[in-house]
């Protein structure tokens, strides 16, 4: 079977618009989580988050799509555009059907929603959008890159929380084995608005620090919750020899392996599901703990659900047996965009032979036996495993081989 | 080599009923379970139908603590996937966790949820800045649904795959194609899959209204939902959910299960044109039946039943007809095609499983339910629609399928197991 | 509020449908409004507007994308003046 290849990369970030300034602002330890700016935070318990700043939505689309795209649709609709230009994908080239899109979601296009249910409570039905017939969905995403890029091929739409990117990468990586020429595959999410601020806070999980270097501390002694985000990136895949036989001969990287599990019910005596998610991933790539030269670890921020990924890692890779990395610590917890931007960090990583560093995080907890990588490290790479978690139980794991395809002799 | 994927057991809490049975002596009997709508006072809007399920989740044996932490869409799920469970006679605890899944498909998730504890949150939609204090502990619950897979994984006690499946109205079918698709590759044995949706709530009456894709024929409403008819006009928004017991053939083989169909064939496609509109060729519809009948090894003689779409709207009805035509050609027009939504409604992500469900029970009991309410076809839908009076029948093979907001077309074949396969 | 003008419309179509740069004098006010992008959900969404801010009921009928700006403006101008 031909390997999946990732061949174009778009990202629109906290840590920034577009993959380079993304990639200098992560490699430099630049974290981007301040004060929420949608709208003000003054009356919540938590008051930071990490968001994308400098996008001017007006700037990279046209007028028409505006009032009828939540902002998270916009990012969307922008970050296909970018994956689709650095893959040199021209959709029309290729067969009819021939490119599928699977995005993740957490909440759908929500700051949306709430004006439409502010607008329908406070005024009455009349005074709801047409647009929010559809602009609020889980799909919304998925069909609005579709229709912009003409793209007819099998389309998908998944949610699993925080998991949701690496699901969605996987499903796509079904499709490119099954047959369709290319997918675009990945997410950008986030619920800038208070609605879905208070949601997130109900968890109790969010951290309360006034801080922005002390709010989340991933593995850290001090782990006292999460700062969420918005953002994400968006991935082309492709089969190798469909890339190569429209002439594209370098890529990021493989989609080696995935496997997804999830966790006994709450109070249950079984053990949790995330070390087999990593196992099963590994036996997928084909690969061992040991080929495994960096994890770009879930991190949650809260301490049991730290100690629970920590054991994992340690059952699997040993103590301190792999560098493990939490570059999310300079944007916050993306949502399932969150895990889509591991995966395209990650790739960059294992091109640049860079490991980014997890920021912030001063005190790592010993017990972890984690090889917690705070500083920057310039290592060749040859293969990473991407981990990610979503509320409720959902384990998945993704292994990337680095690999720029015909420069490689293997 | 793919595996065979069967379905073993059924759970439906559909309107008009809770259970299979009820659900199939609705629709095998051309009866209609809409109705003005009851759930809050629909005056204000301009479609006032719903189909709506009598539902009391704690007559159906949840606790006071899920009842109160589960959105009606999660309750739903579980209580029909109870009943598919017990159906399937699956031995729970002879299951191993890992090799078990879910695939749960929603539309709009928790959406009933959301909007009652907005109103509180928001003090009824005077605040933007909305109280994090008057927020419940398990609201975050209903912002993501993936927590409808996670309460059908705890009952299941799934360990395996499990995820939500949220593509609009093809949800229901693209739930169970996912599912069977883990089983066929062997990242599960057993996947219990399905759909939910229970969106009969203010918010989304009023955007249906906004967009006129409902019916507005409020003095009518047990014969609204009038899919093919020439006087149709929208659909009637429903509620429900229909879960499955899937397995490897050889798994149900094994331990003597019964057998309701085979999952023989699925495709999905993208119209990519409109977010809501449709081109009336029903090109990508064609496109994703063709692929799901190759799939399936079968030919438009081998189908015996159609199971429409059929929303009922005036765009619809003539898109899919072109599309049986244009991949069916003369067999369209010699095969029973019928819309159950006539009788229960769009229940939006939910309505594909329950469209499974129904040509299931038509496989089982040869019976080809009707489309109610249709006394006059639209002269531009003139395939045999089953009007209004159920049909006996042998039913072998079944297609159904699916169209929805953001493009999403797809198509599935339910097949006898232990037919020829070409 | 008791005329509906072209600036008022640019406005409205503006929010409703995204035209930033609309020019609506010259032969702008004679083109349909399906030639110029606007398609059915921008159409009713502009309908819904014209209902809850400013108090006027268009058959859907009425507002289909054949229309044009010049003939929406007397439409919208004629009902309320029929309010008065």
């Amino acid at each position: 079977m031909t390997a999946t290849v990732v061949t174009g990369i778009g990202v629109i970030a906290p840590t920034g618009l577009g993959t380079e300034r993304h990639w200098a602002n992560t490699v430099a330890g630049r974290g981007a989580i301040g004060r929420v700016t949608a709208f003000d935070p003054g009356g919540y318990s938590s008051r930071l988050a990490g968001e994308v700043t400098g996008f001017r939505a007006g700037d990279h689309l046209p007028g028409r799509l505006l009032p009828q795209t939540d902002g998270l649709t916009r990012l969307s609709l922008v970050a296909a555009e970018w994956a689709l230009r650095d893959a040199a994908m021209d959709p029309p080239a290729l067969p009819e059907y021939g490119i599928g899109v699977v995005t993740a979601s957490t909440a759908g296009g929500f700051e949306f929603g709430q004006r439409e249910l502010e607008k329908l409570w406070s005024k009455g039905p009349q005074h709801v959008s047409a647009y929010q017939s559809f602009a609020w969905f889980y799909a919304v995403n998925t069909g609005q890159i579709s229709i912009r890029h003409g793209l007819r091929g099998p389309n998908g739409v998944l949610v699993t929380d925080q998991a949701g990117g690496l699901d969605a990468v996987a499903q796509a990586r079904r499709r490119v084995r099954d047959g369709t020429a290319a997918m675009v595959c990945g997410a950008l999410d986030g619920s800038p608005c208070p609605w879905g601020w208070v949601a997130r806070l109900a968890t109790g999980q969010v951290s309360r620090a006034e801080d922005a270097a002390r709010a989340y501390l991933p593995f850290d002694a001090d782990a006292a919750g999460y700062v969420p985000g918005d953002g994400g990136a968006l991935l082309v895949l492709e089969s190798a020899a469909g890339a190569r036989a429209r002439g594209v001969h370098s890529w990021y990287g493989e989609v080696a392996g995935y496997a997804t599990t999830f966790d006994p019910p709450p109070g249950s005596a079984r053990p949790p599901a995330l070390r087999r998610a990593i196992e099963d991933a590994l036996a997928d790539a084909g690969l061992a703990a040991t080929d495994i030269d960096v994890v770009f670890a879930d991190g949650a921020g809260v301490p049991e659900r730290d100690r629970a990924e920590a054991a994992a890692l340690r059952a699997v890779f040993g103590p301190r047996g792999v560098p493990v990395t939490v570059p999310k610590t300079m944007t916050g917890r993306l949502g399932a965009g969150g895990s889509a931007l591991d995966l395209a960090t990650a790739l960059l990583a294992l091109r640049h032979g860079v490991i980014p560093p997890t920021v912030n995080v001063a005190r790592p907890v010993p017990g972890y036996d984690l090889d917690l990588v705070t500083r920057t490290r310039r290592q060749p790479l040859t293969a990473a495993l991407v981990v990610a978690r979503g509320h409720g139980g959902f384990n998945s794991a993704m292994v990337l081989r680095g690999g720029h395809g015909d420069t490689d002799r293997d | 080599m793919k595996r065979r994927v069967v379905v073993t057991g059924i759970g439906v809490v559909a309107p008009g009923g809770t259970g299979a049975k009820q659900f199939w002596d609705l629709i095998s009997t051309g009866r209609t379970a809409t109705r003005r709508i009851t759930f809050f006072d629909p005056s204000p809007f301009r479609s006032q139908i719903a189909a709506e399920c009598d539902f009391d989740p704690a007559a159906e044996g949840l606790s006071p603590q899920q009842i109160r932490r589960t959105d009606r869409a999660a309750q739903l799920a579980v209580v029909s996937t109870r009943e598919g469970l017990v159906d399937s006679g699956l031995d729970l605890e002879r299951l191993d966790p890992a090799r078990t899944g879910v695939t749960v498909g929603t539309a709009v998730g928790c959406t009933m949820g959301l909007e009652e504890e907005y109103v509180t949150v928001s003090d009824g939609g005077r605040h933007w800045l909305v109280s994090e204090e008057y927020a419940v502990r398990h609201l975050f619950n209903y912002l993501v649904p993936s927590s409808l897979a996670a309460e059908v994984a705890w009952v299941v006690g799934a360990e395996g795959p499990v995820s939500v499946v949220s593509t609009g109205c093809t949800s229901g079918l693209d739930a169970v194609g996912h599912a069977v698709e883990l089983i066929a590759e062997g990242a599960a044995d057993v996947m219990v899959a399905g759909a939910t949706d229970a969106p009969i709530s203010p918010i989304t009456v009023a955007c249906f209204d906004a967009i006129r894709a409902t019916t507005a024929r409020n003095d009518e409403p047990a014969t609204a939902s009038r899919p093919f008819d020439r006087t149709r006009d929208g659909f009637v928004l429903g509620e429900g959910a229909a879960m499955f017991v899937l397995e490897d053939l050889e798994h149900a083989r094994r331990r003597g299960a019964s057998v309701y169909a085979e999952v023989a064939g699925f495709a999905t496609r993208a119209n990519a044109y409109h977010m809501t509109g449709l081109r009336p060729d029903g090109i990508e519809m064609a496109e994703a039946i063709r692929v799901s009948m190759e799939r399936a090894r079968v030919v438009a003689a081998d189908i015996d039943y159609v199971n429409a779409h059929g929303s009922g709207t005036v765009q619809n009805d003539r898109h899919e007809t072109a599309a049986f035509k244009r991949v069916l050609r003369e067999q369209a027009y010699r095969t029973p095609v019928s819309s159950i939504k006539s009788m229960i409604g769009h229940s939006l992500g939910a309505i594909g499983s329950l469209e499974i469900a129904a040509c299931a029970l038509a496989m089982r009991y040869g019976i080809v339910p009707p489309t109610a309410n249709l006394h006059e076809a639209d002269p531009e839908c003139d395939l045999d629609y089953v009007p209004v009076v159920p049909r006996e029948r042998r039913v072998d093979t079944v297609l159904t399928v699916g169209s929805g907001f953001g493009g999403f077309q797809s198509a599935m074949l339910l097949a006898r197991p232990d037919r020829r396969i070409a | 509020m008791t005329t509906f003008t072209i600036d008022d419309l640019a406005r409205l179509l503006r929010e409703c449908a995204g035209e930033e740069e609309l020019n609506l004098r010259d032969d702008a006010l004679e083109l349909p409004f399906a030639a110029m992008g606007y398609d059915s959900v921008a159409m009713l969404e502009i309908a819904g507007r014209l209902r809850a801010d400013y108090g006027v009921t268009l058959d859907y009928g009425e507002i289909l994308p054949a229309e044009t700006p010049r003939r929406l403006l007397e439409l919208v101008n004629t009902s309320m003046a029929g309010d008065r």
